[in-house]
């Protein structure tokens, strides 16, 4: 049983899924171009990854090992399925907004990665503590993504005008190639300051 | 007699410089920016100047913020950012050439290791950058024609009043049907709608030729471009009528062929090479103006080319002299 603040902490900084892991792009790049829809894909995600994580851990002595994908698809599926009937019945705008992605969290990487390379081989809180710390590391890139597309592509931060008309809006950002843009630069940062502390310790 | 050099090879060495290859790529492209500041005014000079400026600022902020040696005075930021400011339009803001710089040398150039390591042209990079950021501000063409004397009293008003169509617009609205020798003559000369360096195919090619007796650039690149898009233009017409000798004068043609598709970093090093960069970018070119979304496809074109030299090389590698065939697997 390891400490469950430390393997929170490990999924949200040393092992960022998005900026340390490069696991779970399509969703990233897709829908990060908005802060709102950064924060609503991570969650949805986050959300599966706890449950599916846990009951993927619960479940770890009796799936057979050869016909464990198959498994996880179908417990991590039924998870998919909950959320995006919830997000139909409460949050339609964000469902609209998210349209496919919602599905698709399925095969999201992060998803599967988890639980083939944790919960199946670790106890069911600690599984369940692997899903938060990755699912909140997910959610977190992916709002400070938005955010900063958001910001340039659209003058908005969370809907809300915060630059004046007349400053040029840099469209490309919330497009496709913005997302490549934004995602590598905050790589690079994060990666700048890391090093800078390595070479301080 | 009592001494010998000992050195490592090679041992003959070309006088060229960086410095001196951009100097004469500057000089090639002085009559063409000159034109350009006849044909759309001063306005066309202060978008030029703030680009050159503004490119060579954010080279110099990169390397000392990068700690690398600043080479700002070997001149590729200042061609980097005249051919910038000759892919805009004369009425950009005066914001667009800054941002467009700082992409250019900053992502596209220094990001991938600085001079001869992008593998895309800077200026090209930073213009699609900015077509699809700033689509209307990209596309507004302030009319050419006595501008010279209207911007000398107010430049904004001036430059706002009267906006064109670019030829290559026209064509693809069907409006040019035949073109007369004054069309001709306004094309050849420059006095059409366009950007700031494209329009006067005269003082292009002057500074192309310049280029090519000079041994900058070779021919084959920009000749075989234009002739591919001639003959397919001819070939394919559009809108029932074939315009070939019309349309290699008009658009970017001209600027791309001789200043932009030439690169030394992002075009193929072997003449083979070279000849089916130009084949795919004047195939690329054609294909786009009649049968795309949009009215150019210049710049589009050589971008998709330049990311196939990598290939292109790999394939168009020389045998070796002497060296024993290699099998293939």
């Amino acid at each position: 049983m390891g400490n469950p603040i430390k393997i929170i902490k490990n999924g949200i900084f040393d092992e960022n899924p998005t900026f340390v892991q490069v696991i779970g792009m399509c969703p990233t790049l897709a829908v990060t171009s908005s802060a709102i829809n950064g924060i609503g894909m991570g969650l949805s995600t986050a959300a599966v990854l706890i449950c599916s994580n846990l009951f993927i851990s619960l479940l770890r002595k009796v799936i057979p090992d050869k016909v464990r994908i198959p498994c996880f698809i179908v417990v991590i599926a039924t998870f998919v399925t909950i959320i995006q009937f919830l997000l139909q019945a409460y949050l339609p705008s964000l469902n609209a907004s998210l349209g496919l992605y919602i599905p698709l969290i399925v095969v999201n990487c992060i998803i599967l990665g988890r639980a083939e390379a944790y919960a199946s081989k670790n106890s069911a809180i600690d599984s369940m503590c692997d899903g938060i710390g990755n699912g909140l590391g997910f959610t977190i890139a992916l709002a400070v993504i938005g955010l900063v597309r958001e910001f340039i592509g659209s003058g908005t931060l969370f809907n809300v005008t915060v630059l004046p008309d007349a400053f040029p809006k840099t469209l490309l950002f919330v497009m496709a190639p913005g997302a490549f843009f934004t995602l590598g630069c905050l790589m690079a940062l994060l990666n700048h300051f890391k090093n800078k502390n390595k070479n301080k310790a | 007699m009592d001494k010998f050099i000992v050195s490592g090879t090679p041992h003959v060495r070309s006088k060229d410089s960086i410095q001196g290859i951009m100097r004469d790529v500057l000089i090639a492209l002085t009559p063409a920016a000159l034109m350009g500041i006849y044909v759309f005014g001063l306005n066309a000079l202060v978008i030029m100047v703030i680009s050159i400026a503004s490119a060579m600022f954010f080279e110099f902020l990169y390397q000392k913020l990068m700690k690398k040696p600043v080479t700002i005075t070997d001149l590729s930021a200042a061609v980097t950012g005249l051919l910038l400011a000759m892919n805009l339009p004369s009425g950009a803001p005066y914001w667009m050439p800054i941002v467009g710089s700082a992409f250019a040398i900053i992502i596209a150039k220094q990001l991938f290791g600085g001079l001869g390591q992008n593998f895309i042209n800077p200026a090209l990079a930073a213009r699609a950058f900015l077509l699809a950021s700033y689509p209307t501000a990209m596309t507004t063409w302030p009319a050419a024609g006595h501008a010279m004397i209207d911007t000398a009293s107010s430049a904004s008003q001036a430059v706002d009043a009267v906006t064109v169509a670019t030829p290559l617009a026209l064509l693809k609205a069907g409006t040019i049907t035949s073109v007369t020798n004054t069309d001709m003559m306004n094309a050849f000369i420059g006095t059409v709608g366009g950007c700031i360096g494209e329009t006067s195919a005269i003082a292009l090619i002057i500074g192309g030729i310049y280029l090519i007796a000079r041994r900058v650039i070779s021919w084959r690149i920009p000749v075989i471009y234009i002739v591919t898009v001639f003959i397919l233009t001819a070939a394919i017409g559009r809108n029932g009528v074939r315009l070939p000798h019309y349309e290699i004068l008009v658009g970017g043609l001209m600027l791309g062929a001789f200043f932009m598709a030439t690169d030394y970093a992002s075009s193929p090093v072997t003449p083979k090479g070279q000849i089916i960069m130009a084949l795919g970018c004047g195939l690329l070119t054609t294909l786009i103006r009649i049968f795309g979304g949009y009215p150019e496809g210049v710049s589009y074109s050589i971008l998709i080319m330049n990311l196939c030299v990598p290939l292109i090389d790999r394939f168009t590698e020389p045998k070796i002299f002497g060296a024993p065939e290699v099998k293939k697997a």
